[in-house]
């Protein structure tokens, strides 16, 4: 990353200490890749909450005590007595004999980049020992888009064949072999990042084999006996990967924003509460443009601000992510609306009172993802006869236009067929 | 989503409320249904909170944790709800029908006559949402293969009496709710948005505070502002307005008051389970309302005409599982064996499909969706040619031509039905160009050689024809569990019989 590039960033983040990317940043850069707001708040170190807060729509997350507590107790219970259960489990799932003894090299050291250096030797001897090891809560460096960013897994295990497995201990239950597949899927994606990490520690030293299966640690059904999953992550690798060069991008986003945005919330004397004027921080959001949808609801802190901002500027993706797809390039309600009131004589128009189109917001505010191909409905558009009956009553000179545009001649279609149905004259059903 | 719901929910959003999917109510509802509101613990598996429940709107029952960690607590919460559930859940048993059904008499072969019992209604589980279905399941799970000390006297954990039946009941529920069209076990959300186009997405929908201010706006107040609300609006101690509708539960809920309270619980102070219990009672209470607002709204639409039919197919399921008990059988097994799986997945595949036909034939909104997918179309009869079948007695085999603006996918030879009487009647497709399609009638008109009356349309009616059978049936039967083949792991074994074993304790008095 240049250094204007880091500048820039600097700038954008303002006088908040930079928030640091980590296993879970970079895992949801792969679950809504096609975010440019998202990459470029994570990859300039904004505190997204704070953000979305100031901008009066704060994320509902949270996180309860309970669960941090049974998270808590259930990763001490599984590393109890120098982390002989997790060893017996990880054998047992390996197929391999229980070792009669692991070296657990202490890791620690002062400051991140110290517990890294500490990890890397310690990688290093075991590798070379050949031996079994057991690294608690190593410390993992990642270059991304040029910055260091720092991982912590729960535990990465060194086989005698110099293979490493990380190992993710989770606080939800293998239910009779089953677990909750979005859980899992969370699990496997901020697992691939660690990998990925480890990996290029890998090819830094000149050893060990970092493996692309790794080990999920959790409850056993309703007990807080812990049961191992071999989770394989080689699609969450790629998928991670190809975001992770895709990162780069950001600078071609830096470049287009106006000169002099920044995100910096102007934190008074008690570095609490936010000075920048709401609208302002409002507008330097939605230069970025952002692809949202009703998933990232669950994910993404800004999410609340980026519905209100898709809603406002009527985009269609804010009712689902498969909905562009039927609607070629019609991209906001109106459009669509438009277009499928020709079905119905225009009547539409006429009752659509207090439906004025609503203005597009901001210049890049409303960026919803990358168009999706129309389906090619490769229907004969041709003219079609028929007698003068049901509902429709549009005049023939219409007709001719169907075949111009399948997506618009199936808007019409669906509204004339509701329209008809929700009046009761149809003539299907209940005939 | 079909396009015509998309539509729906832009419709929606444009006029600030939700708009009709659906002319008539599609489900089954009960004169007395059971509401149950459940609430988990955060982090834990299957450690309820507390619930709120019953069949009276006015009065629910509402049965709290204090320390959801303390199993003896915890049992003591689900005896409690076996005892205020079971009575509801086998109370529909003894009310039966009998019917007589031909069968074969399993040793001879012969046909005989087989009587079985059908009871005449079932009960009728309501959650707010699709994870209080899943919740309902995993409940089911936790407690069937409990042992109670009567059952196991060296068990270390004895339940008490009842509460693994309840468990079996919630599982057997929990099951048939992944049957389409099954109403044993429904959701609001599911039972709203089925009927129901909001201006929001599908995900949004499963918020039922949010579905709800959709659908039932304050005056004035736009859709999308009335759900905002029902979503993010804080009071002033931080907690949302509108609780999450379980099960579970608010973090800033969790962390604020529920964690102090408990914690004053543990530490022995008067007044301290009260506290707990009104707190969690004030969590439930707002989804208790809006579920019965749902049930308000629902009410509100004819059931459609097929409903009762396939309702009954919940009282046999019901019914199936009423006689299991009674034969003492052992609890549902933790994993299927492949012969169950594949018939219940036969199973469902067929009442999917009829789902969906029984749907588009009660309600024109949902034949417009069948018909803009090409797999029916509508039209008025422009010509009847009268033809006759070849052969020694030739059969009446009119054409009848109609006309349509619809742009169905048929093709000379084509079978399609059309409702006649409450049957369907078939026809092939002898001809279609844009705009007119010629079928050939083939049946239901009587057996003589000129058509029974009114079992051929005339130039002028209005006729919708589907590409789709009306009342699919299943496929060919599976073979029996000790029938199963090599390739799907052959007859069941040892290995089946460990799966109903009870779960392993911990002897940690906490989870």
């Amino acid at each position: 990353m240049s250094t204007t590039l880091e500048s820039r960033l600097a700038a954008l983040r303002g006088s908040a200490p930079p928030r640091p990317m980590d296993a879970r940043t970079l895992a949801a850069l792969a679950a809504n890749p096609g975010c440019g707001r998202r990459a470029l708040l994570d990859a300039a170190g904004v505190d997204k909450g704070a953000v979305a807060e100031h901008l009066g729509r704060p994320a509902p997350f949270g996180q309860s005590q309970f669960s941090i507590v049974r998270g808590n107790a259930f990763e001490a219970r599984v590393k109890a007595d120098g982390c002989a259960e997790l060893l017996r489990l990880l054998c047992e799932r390996l197929g391999l004999p229980a070792p009669d003894e692991a070296a657990l090299p202490d890791l620690s050291a002062v400051g991140p980049a110290g517990r890294a250096e500490r990890t890397r030797q310690a990688l290093e001897e075991a590798t070379a020992a050949g031996g079994w090891s057991l690294l608690d809560h190593p410390m993992l460096r990642l270059e991304v888009a040029g910055s260091a960013v720092h991982l912590e897994p729960d535990a990465v295990v060194v086989r005698p064949d110099g293979r490493w497995t990380v190992v993710e201990i989770k606080s939800f239950p293998i239910l009779d072999g089953c677990a909750d597949p979005a859980k899992v899927g969370a699990a496997a994606r901020q697992s691939a990042v660690y990998v990925l990490a480890l990996r290029a520690l890998a090819e830094r030293i000149g050893r060990g084999e970092p493996e692309h299966t790794v080990v999920l640690v959790c409850p056993k059904d309703f007990s807080n006996l812990p049961t191992c999953a071999a989770v394989d992550v080689r699609k969450q690798l790629s998928v991670t990967v190809r975001q992770l060069t895709r990162l780069t991008r950001v600078e071609d986003i830096v470049s287009e924003l106006p000169e002099g945005t920044t995100f910096d919330l102007a934190l008074d004397d008690d570095r609490r509460t936010p000075r920048r004027p709401v609208e302002e921080l409002a507008a330097a959001v939605d230069a970025v443009p952002a692809a949202y949808a009703p998933d990232c609801l669950s994910v993404c802190e800004l999410a609340f601000h980026c519905r209100a901002r898709a809603h406002e500027c009527g985009a269609v993706e804010a009712l689902g992510r498969g909905v562009r797809g039927e609607l070629g390039a019609l991209a906001s309600v109106d459009e669509v609306l438009a277009a499928a009131a020709a079905g119905l004589g225009g009547a539409w128009q006429a009752d659509g009172e207090g439906s004025a189109p609503a203005e597009h917001v901001s210049g890049g505010g409303c960026g919803v993802g990358g168009g999706t191909d129309a389906h090619g409905y490769a229907e004969d558009g041709g003219d079609f006869g028929g007698g003068d009956f049901g509902g429709g009553d549009f005049s023939g000179g219409d007709r001719r236009d169907f075949g111009d545009d399948a997506v618009t001649w199936r808007l019409r279609e669906a509204a004339r067929l509701r329209a008809e149905a929700l009046a009761g004259t149809a003539a299907g059903g209940r005939a | 989503m079909s396009l015509i719901a998309t539509l729906a929910r832009m419709e929606a959003l444009r006029e600030g409320r939700a708009r009709p999917l659906a002319t008539v109510r599609h489900r089954h509802l009960s004169e007395r249904p059971m509401v149950f509101v459940p609430l988990t613990t955060a982090g834990e598996a299957g450690a309820p909170l507390g619930a709120l429940f019953g069949t009276d709107r006015e009065e629910p029952t509402l049965l709290v944790v204090p320390q959801p960690r303390d199993r003896d607590l915890r049992f003591a919460f689900l005896a409690q709800l076996a005892q205020g559930m079971l009575p509801y859940l086998e109370g529909y048993a003894d009310d039966v029908d009998v019917e007589v059904r031909k069968g074969k008499d399993p040793e001879t072969g012969e046909p005989v006559e087989v009587e079985r019992e059908l009871c005449r209604d079932a009960p009728q589980l309501l959650v707010p949402n699709g994870s209080g279905v899943r919740y309902v399941r995993l409940l089911g799970r936790s407690m069937r293969f409990r042992r109670t000390a009567e059952e196991a006297p060296d068990e270390p954990y004895p339940v008490p009496s009842r509460v693994p039946l309840l468990g079996r009941w919630m599982t057997h529920f929990g099951e048939r709710a992944l049957t389409p069209g099954s109403c044993l076990l429904v959701s609001m959300t599911d039972l709203l948005s089925r009927h129901w186009a909001s201006g929001q997405s599908g995900l949004e929908d499963q918020h039922l505070g949010a579905l709800l201010a959709w659908l039932d706006p304050p005056p004035g107040v736009h859709g999308s502002e009335a759900a905002l609300r029902a979503e993010t609006a804080r009071d002033e101690r931080g907690l949302l307005e509108c609780p999450p509708a379980g099960p579970a539960t608010d973090p800033a809920f969790d962390n604020k008051l529920l964690a102090p309270a408990i914690t004053r619980y543990d530490a022995g102070l008067s007044g301290a389970e009260r506290a707990v219990r009104d707190l969690v009672g004030s969590q439930l209470r707002p989804t208790w309302d809006h579920v019965w607002r749902g049930l308000d709204l629902l009410r509100e639409l004819p059931p459609g005409d097929r409903v009762a039919a396939r309702w009954e197919g919940d009282r046999w399921s019901y019914t199936g599982h009423r006689d299991r008990l009674r034969a003492g059988e052992p609890p549902q097994p933790k994993r299927d064996d492949a012969v169950t799986a594949a018939a219940k997945l036969v199973r469902r595949e067929t009442d999917q499909v009829r789902l969906d036909a029984h749907e588009a034939l009660d309600d024109p909104l949902v034949m417009a969706e069948r018909r803009l997918a090409g797999e029916a179309f509508a039209g008025e009869v422009v010509a009847v040619e009268m033809a006759y079948s070849e052969g020694r007695s030739p059969r009446p085999r009119p054409l009848v031509s109609v006309s349509t603006h619809d742009r169905p996918h048929v093709e000379p030879g084509t079978r399609v039905f059309r409702r006649l009487a409450g049957k369907a009647q078939e026809a092939q497709v002898a001809a279609a160009e844009p705009g007119l399609v010629v079928v050939r009638l083939v049946n239901q008109m009587g057996r003589g050689r000129v058509p029974a009356e009114g079992t051929v349309p005339e130039p002028g009616d209005v006729v919708c024809l589907t590409a789709f059978e009306h009342d699919p049936r299943p496929a060919a039967p599976l073979p029996p569990p000790e029938e199963t083949p090599w390739t799907h792991g052959g007859p069941p074994g040892e290995a089946a019989m460990g799966a109903s074993a009870p779960d392993p304790h911990t002897a940690e008095d906490y989870l």
